[in-house]
């Protein structure tokens, strides 16, 4: 475990340390670039107020995310059911990937009011489509031939997708859930910008306040937030590609 | 244990009529008319892109004809038919014993039941010791020997191959043909058995097809006369390299 953390913690304590070194000696405005040590003493400071906001955040994320995976697989399921509803549906299904999160933001306040729902609503737009094209082009890159191993034993459609189509498209569909995972949190913060709570919230309110070591810790916890849930994809990963699967295979 | 020769016939008798397939302006087989008598076993040879394949997926009934008729006989008795592909194509997350079991499961079979049939067949292969393997875990030939399982344990009265041992060494592809030939001999399903190998047709079948280039269809119809039960010795014997021989004029023909 420890082998596995070390190469990705030794960049974090360099840069760490070379950020709080410029900004000792003077050489980096503190008001520009917090430093490292300033940052640690307002998580510790206040770890209360943070921690809250990190609960919510996480919830509006991992909602968000959740939705995500269980529509995106489903839309795309649906739209592997023929090219003509392909051609239909899915240019729609691009708007998601195009849709200029920022700019429709408060629109979502109208919709959903202030708190929660909107932070889901803005985390659900932004990281289904990863869902939707990685499952759907697993899904329609079934080995032909098991296909037809399928049909000469009379498999039904919806046997072939759970048995077949579903299995072999796992390895897409979670290299879409691991980019979706780091959306749904950005997703989640611009959410809060405007919904009003969470991380986004203490960013946008510590930004207008000059608290530019307050931004950089509520940013810190945001990203152990993305890194848990890829970490947490990554798990489901090991688990169920181990036996098979050339990304999981020592 | 040497296979009988006095197995009863568990295959299906086939009549092809007039069947053509073709693929935008380009016609692979061309009215073909091809009778396959049951229990036969039967080689279809040609130069590549001449329709062998496509010809074996009409049989199978995963591609329609154009137009022409595939009758079967006897039509009014349930018969399982069985594919084994180029590679050996098996499910990459089942274990070997999961992915003999797929044919029962798909039929639905209980699980109890396809898994003694699973076992069976696999012991048949001499595979029982991998069962729990995954395929990612096996070599070439041990793959192909699992999916020839897998085609095996429903029973099929018909059995089609599409050049199965294509990919393979020499010595690997030796001893699966032994094998096919002697699972043949013991279950008498009726099997068609697609290559580009003269040696391969010659030293496994009974009948041999050579197919036109264009237009896919017979251009020699040859019964082989080779004792029923072969075995490695075969290979240097006069009596293949002679009927080779009558393959290999007709194949040198198609060019």
């Amino acid at each position: 475990m420890f082998k596995k953390v070390l190469p990705a913690l030794i960049p974090f304590v360099a840069v760490t340390l070379v950020i709080e070194t410029l900004v000792r000696f003077g050489l980096v405005k503190a008001y520009l670039l917090p430093p490292p040590s300033a940052v640690f003493l307002v998580i510790v400071h206040d770890w209360r107020e943070l921690l809250s906001a990190l609960g919510k955040t996480s919830a509006g994320a991992l909602t968000g995310f959740i939705l995500s995976t269980v529509f995106g697989i489903s839309i795309a399921v649906f739209l592997s059911s023929s090219r003509a509803i392909q051609r239909a549906f899915f240019p729609y299904a691009v708007f998601f990937q195009t849709v200029p999160i920022v700019a429709i933001a408060p629109l979502l306040v109208i919709w959903f009011g202030y708190g929660l729902q909107t932070v889901i609503a803005s985390a659900f737009i932004v990281s289904i489509f990863p869902v939707i094209a990685n499952t759907l082009n697993g899904i329609l890159s079934t080995d032909p031939a098991l296909r037809d191993l399928f049909q000469l034993y009379g498999a039904s459609t919806w046997v072939t997708l759970f048995k077949l189509r579903f299995p072999a498209a796992l390895p897409q569909i979670l290299t879409g859930l691991r980019v979706s995972a780091g959306l749904a949190v950005i997703g989640a913060i611009v959410g809060e910008f405007i919904g009003g709570q969470g991380l986004g919230s203490v960013v946008d309110i510590a930004r207008t306040q000059q608290r530019t070591d307050k931004v950089f810790a509520a940013v810190l916890l945001a990203s152990v937030l993305g890194l848990g849930l890829f970490g947490l994809i990554n798990l489901i990963s090991a688990l169920t590609l181990r036996h098979w699967h050339s990304s999981e295979r020592s | 244990m040497p296979p009988s020769p006095a197995a009863p016939v568990l295959g299906v008798a086939l009549r092809l009529e007039k069947v053509r397939r073709a693929f935008e302006d380009r016609v692979v087989i061309d009215d073909l008319d091809l009778e396959v008598e049951a229990g036969e076993f039967l080689a279809i040879l040609g130069p590549s892109g001449c329709g062998k394949s496509t010809l074996l997926r009409i049989i199978a009934r995963l591609a329609p004809p154009d137009s022409g008729k595939v009758l079967l006989e006897p039509a009014d008795i349930p018969y399982q038919t069985s594919y084994v592909f180029q590679d050996a194509h098996l499910l990459p997350w089942r274990n070997v014993l999961d992915n003999v079991v797929l044919p029962l499961e798909l039929m639905g079979v209980p699980r109890d039941e396809s898994c003694r049939d699973a076992r069976r067949a696999l012991a048949h292969a001499g595979l029982r010791e991998v069962e729990n393997l995954y395929p990612a875990q096996l070599s070439g030939g041990m793959s192909m020997r699992v999916s020839l399982a897998r085609a095996l344990v429903s029973e099929p009265r018909l059995l089609l191959l599409d050049e199965p041992f294509a990919a393979l060494d020499e010595i690997t592809r030796f001893r699966l043909d032994v094998q096919l030939r002697d699972l043949w001999l013991s279950r008498r399903m009726t099997v068609i058995f697609v290559t580009h190998s003269i040696s391969e047709a010659a030293f496994l079948a009974g009948r041999a097809v050579v197919l036109t280039r264009r237009g896919g269809n017979i251009k020699l119809d040859h019964r082989l006369s080779l004792p029923e039960s072969r075995t490695n010795e075969l290979r240097t014997d006069p009596r293949l390299a002679a009927e080779m021989k009558v393959l290999l004029a007709a194949m040198e023909e198609e060019g």
